[in-house]
């Protein structure tokens, strides 16, 4: 049900998070969580994106929806710019714009009843009648599997995996166009995960959804996603289809993150799998040139000092990597 | 119990079933909790024995606490006058009872001073950080640099003495404690991804304060507040001690141990039994304080 027109797109997104420098006349030092990111969502799809942890993908969720101000770029939801939006504006544009957390414990106010936290957002938006939302919330439970006779009791009287349904009723709430779904099962038992898993299949087709999924555990992502994005330190190094990316892996990153997926099977070539080696570097002081030079098998001394740009190696396959020059187009940079 | 039951039932009224659920709050298990504590308990009765004796004072009194029994000065406790009468021939036991709503009034007046301008700036200094909460920090470490019971005097000096001065003065210098707990707990929440939930669906500043910090800092408030107000019911009896407090004739147990330390020789039961009040109702309050601390401490729970 992937459509070919965009819902979202950010164009060289970039978020930068100043560090306290320790000098006192030193250059002001930056984490660089997002940097210059392009990639376009399409109505209906579900854009995986993974990553090691802190290479920056529950940044660029967040920023995506402007939950953290981008310090450079552009946010092209149905048209509109997001960035150059007011407080005001931005508060509406919110109905649209959604997001699930990872942790079901920290998520959901302890102090609040299933009922009212799903029907908080009806009241940041003044809309509905006080009965009007408790029927819209039990409706919204309904949908999430959640029994509706529990609407008054607390976040703690449920599991995790009732508590990451609550979520996800309230992310649903406002009916949203986009929602980002930060790794939503990750804090959830195997056998839950993939009851969520399937419940936000099911929530897609019946709304209409537009995901973008968070997630660092590449078999989930295989199931659940149209399309992956992979990151590293900050930078986007591959995005192509699922099956394309798992068939025709381009960039040595992706390669050495395919094989890292445990499996089951025993044969030699499993077994002896290249796991990367040496740590993530500092994204304060990333390597120069490509930043993933300094752990890539096939690094030249071109990638030492060249940032390979994003280019166009298969119809909808775009990789940074300089082991491709001259092969397909360069993605427009303006 | 019937207090912390929720008064609003669309829900019951909208859902088959939904009335029969049991579900418990937070605040439910806090007084379950504390249901189990006995000296909690005896400490309970006997902070509501105090209120009940302070708003029914002028029918439980025995005298006026300005009667004065002429010819009857300095008596010993008697049939006649339970815990003897003073300098001018007032019923010590009357004057006792008449002083309690005296120290009650400024634990709850003073202490909800306290708790609103420390609450509001504890809050804003935590929410929003940076150079506002370095500058009201500054202002939190400024008035908490001062002696509080100098500055408390200066205070008074410059309002008057009168019972609300009083209330004012202890207010103004008691809230920097309450103020430096909620900033960090404030800084700690607003980390929460329910803040950020809520602020993905438009959630303004104010709302979040109000919805989703303050609620969570409630048992830390409930808890300092009444922890203070021992310390505040002392702060007055200082000042009405040193006689800048209240006035006579209005009786409070500062002034009154005050006035009894002229004749501690010859009469000790004077100063004993208003110390004897001020004693019980202090430890009342701090071991009440002490019981909602471990009823309410959210690390016993893993919420």
């Amino acid at each position: 049900m992937t459509g070919s027109e965009s819902l979202l797109s950010v164009h060289k997104l970039r978020k930068w998070f100043p560090v306290k420098s320790t000098a006192l006349f030193g250059e002001k030092q930056y984490v660089k969580a997002v940097n210059d990111i392009t990639l376009d969502i399409r109505r209906g799809e579900t854009l995986g994106v993974v990553g090691e942890s802190g290479c920056g993908k529950t940044t660029l969720g967040r920023t995506m929806i402007r939950l953290i101000e981008p310090t450079g770029g552009r946010i092209v939801f149905e048209g509109k710019d997001l960035t150059g939006l007011n407080e005001k504006q931005m508060r509406l544009m919110r109905k649209d714009l959604q997001i699930m957390f990872q942790d079901p414990y920290g998520s959901l106010n302890p102090r609040m009843t299933v009922g009212d936290i799903i029907t908080e957002p009806y009241v940041f938006q003044k809309m509905y009648t006080k009965k009007e939302r408790v029927e819209k919330a039990v409706e919204l439970m309904k949908i999430c599997g959640l029994d509706p006779v529990y609407i008054r009791r607390y976040p703690h009287e449920f599991s995790g995996g009732q508590r990451q349904r609550i979520g996800i009723a309230r992310s649903l709430a406002l009916r949203p166009k986009f929602l980002v779904c930060d790794e939503p099962v990750s804090a959830l038992d195997v056998s839950i995960q993939s009851q969520i898993i399937n419940l936000l299949m099911d929530l897609q087709q019946e709304f209409g959804l537009t995901y973008l999924f968070i997630s660092h555990n590449l078999s989930v992502v295989y199931h659940m996603v149209d399309r992956i994005a992979v990151m590293y330190l900050g930078n986007l190094v591959e995005l192509a289809d699922k099956e394309e990316l798992y068939r025709d892996t381009a960039h040595p990153y992706t390669r050495a993150l395919l094989k890292s997926i445990p499996s089951l099977d025993f044969r030699e070539e499993h077994r002896l799998r290249a796991a990367l080696k040496g740590d993530i570097p500092s994204p304060i002081n990333p390597p120069k040139g490509c930043v993933f030079h300094t752990r890539c098998e096939s690094c030249t001394e071109r990638c030492r000092t060249q940032t390979p740009p994003l280019r166009e190696i298969a119809p909808r396959h775009m990789v940074a990597c300089h082991l491709y020059e001259g092969q397909g187009k360069l993605v427009e940079q303006q | 119990m019937g207090l912390l039951k929720r008064k609003n039932d669309v829900y019951s009224a909208l859902i088959e079933g939904a009335e029969g659920v049991a579900y418990t709050s937070f605040y439910h298990d806090a007084m379950r909790r504390l249901k189990k504590d006995k000296i909690a308990m005896v400490c309970l009765f006997v902070v509501a024995a105090l209120i009940i004796i302070a708003i029914f004072a002028p029918f439980i009194a025995p005298y006026e606490e300005d009667y004065m029994d002429v010819g009857n000065e300095l008596a010993r406790p008697s049939s006649e006058h339970l815990l003897g009468t003073d300098e001018f021939g007032r019923d010590i036991l009357s004057r006792i009872i008449f002083g309690s709503r005296v120290s009650l009034m400024v634990g709850v007046v003073a202490e909800a001073i306290a708790v609103f301008i420390g609450l509001v700036v504890g809050a804003i200094a935590g929410y929003y950080g940076g150079k506002v909460d370095a500058v009201l920090s500054r202002i939190i470490e400024i008035f908490a640099s001062f002696p509080h019971i100098l500055f408390a005097i200066v205070v008074m000096f410059v309002l008057g003495t009168g019972i609300m001065n009083v209330f004012i003065a202890i207010g103004v210098v008691g809230w920097t404690g309450l103020a430096r707990v909620i900033r960090s707990q404030i800084m700690q929440l607003k980390q929460k991804e329910y803040v950020e939930a809520a602020r993905a669906s438009g959630g303004r500043n104010m709302q979040i304060i109000f919805r989703h910090l303050i609620p969570n800092c409630l048992s830390t408030i409930i808890v300092v507040a009444t922890m203070n107000i021992p310390s505040d019911i002392m702060y007055e009896a200082s000042l009405s001690f040193l006689g800048l407090g209240v006035q006579p004739p209005q009786a409070s147990w500062g002034s009154m141990i005050s006035e009894a330390r002229k004749f501690i020789r010859q009469y000790p039961e004077y100063s004993v039994f208003p110390g004897i009040a001020l004693i019980v109702t202090v430890l009342a309050f701090n071991l009440l304080g002490d019981a909602l601390r471990d009823a309410l401490d959210p690390r016993l729970k893993n919420l």
